[in-house]
């Protein structure tokens, strides 16, 4: 039987009705119609359905939706105003790190949320934190040096 | 019956929820993905124990660490007195899955899914920690090696709660490593795993605790290695020996992931790396936290 509940998702309170077992991935895409996060694996290996919750990395696909209510969920929708782009998602189009396109949207949450943790990573640290996300196109090169040039642009915009 | 999921804000709801015979849920990581994988289906009646505070909690004392069942991976390998203290723990909870698994799993849902394979059982075992199980009833407690029965199984009852784990400091002069064989680097599950726990004292080896991870049904120590070490120096000799001794109290199965012979061969490799790093660690020289990856391309 489905019951009411209210995520809070980019920001906004969305009221849905879901079952209780639901998957916060099914919930976010199915009830609330945000379909950015993408259903891979549905088994926490590939990292495509990865979104934030309350600022940190998790596998939607094996978080039921109602242990989220009450914490700020970001998918890749809210990253950037609609038709804007952060500065880590044009560094992607820049560096060619999008090739089929089904891993970046979680490439883009996990990089988001190294992003925030460490203003300058190694690139040691950049790939251990895209570990749990999956490229079959294998382009993994393009997307750490999309990060990397990202923290590097950061670093040069704060020079005073 | 259907589906349902309650989310307790007092332990108390969540002991009442278990009595009526609810499963708890605190990060998913474990439950939810071996539903999907079909090991299990989920559990039609579901208590949300996230909220707990008083679960979340790292307490310490002079003598001992006390880790609130809900306390992840990542809090746990980040813990400065875990990490100088306790380097094992942080070595195995530093390993585990990927920065989600580490983010949202934990430490007491680790212990209480009791995989022959997970990473902090070893070190919990070694470092002679105890869990605080409580029902309705009243609260128990137990040691690691009385909780663990063996794949997938514990002695607590379905209307128990894990709380927290105890953990007792190791005097000085002791170093510890947890190390594990891996094909890749993350999103790794033990293929074959050694904890090593070792007190010097005057260079002389005091107390030796070795433990072996998905090489038995249940993770267990061996004491063969541990008396091969103790009263060494810990010279190469003493130490091949014991990391022998503990591939010969190994009892392995062949899987997807590893054949027994191959898992038994490696037994010795990983519990001499254990510990060579354990005992570098007890003298004073820095191994990097998690040891694995260093001690793979690294320690030979």
């Amino acid at each position: 039987m489905k019951v009411e509940a209210i995520l809070r998702i980019n920001g906004v309170a969305v009221p849905v009705e879901i079952e209780p077992h639901w998957s916060l991935l099914r919930a976010v895409r199915d009830a609330v119609g945000l379909t950015g996060a993408k259903e891979g694996c549905d088994d926490s290996e590939c990292g495509a359905c990865m979104m934030l919750l309350d600022g940190e990395p998790v596998n939607s696909c094996s978080y039921l939706a109602l242990q989220a209510q009450d914490r700020e969920i970001t998918t890749v929708e809210g990253l950037a105003a609609p038709g804007e782009l952060s500065d880590l998602q044009s560094s992607f189009l820049e560096h060619g790190a999008v090739q089929c396109g089904f891993c970046t949207p979680g490439m883009l949450i996990s990089a988001t949320a190294l992003l925030r943790r460490t203003q300058d990573p190694s690139e040691e640290e950049v790939r251990i934190a895209l570990a749990g996300n999956l490229c079959r196109c294998t382009g993994y090169g393009a997307i750490v040096d999309a990060v990397l040039a990202t923290a590097a642009g950061r670093a040069a915009d704060s020079v005073p | 019956m259907s589906a349902s999921l309650a989310t307790a804000s007092t332990v108390e709801q969540a002991l009442a929820q278990l009595a009526a015979g609810a499963r708890p849920v605190a990060g998913g990581t474990d439950l939810v993905v071996g539903a999907r994988q079909g090991k299990a289906p989920l559990p039609e009646r579901l208590v949300a124990i996230h909220r707990l505070a008083e679960l979340s909690e790292i307490r310490e004392s002079s003598t001992e660490v006390a880790l609130g069942a809900l306390v992840s991976h990542r809090r746990c390998s980040e813990s400065g007195t875990v990490r100088d203290r306790l380097t094992a723990l942080a070595d195995a909870c530093a390993i585990v899955g990927s920065i989600a698994t580490r983010t949202t799993g934990t430490l007491g849902g680790n212990l209480m899914n009791a995989s022959p394979a997970m990473e902090t059982g070893g070190p919990l075992l070694c470092f002679g920690a105890s869990v605080t199980l409580r029902s309705a009833a009243g609260s128990r407690s137990l040691g690691i090696d009385e909780l663990l029965a063996g794949p997938g199984r514990t002695t607590a009852a379905s209307d128990e709660l894990l709380e927290a784990v105890s953990v007792p400091l190791p005097p000085a002069g002791t170093g510890s490593c947890y190390a594990r064989l891996e094909y890749r680097r993350q999103m790794e599950i033990a293929i074959a795993g050694a904890t090593a726990v070792v007190t010097l004292a005057n260079g002389e080896v005091t107390d030796a605790r070795i433990a072996m991870t998905a090489l038995s049904p249940a993770i267990g120590r061996a004491g063969e290695a541990e008396a091969a070490l103790i009263g060494s120096g810990g010279e190469p000799d003493a130490i091949r020996r014991a990391a022998q001794a503990l591939a010969a109290a190994a009892s392995p199965i062949s899987d997807v992931r590893a054949s027994a012979s191959y898992r038994r061969a490696m037994a010795v490799v990983i519990g001499r790396r254990a510990i060579e790093a354990a005992l570098a660690r007890a003298r004073g020289e820095w191994v990097p936290v998690p040891a694995s990856t260093a001690l793979h391309g690294g320690v030979r």
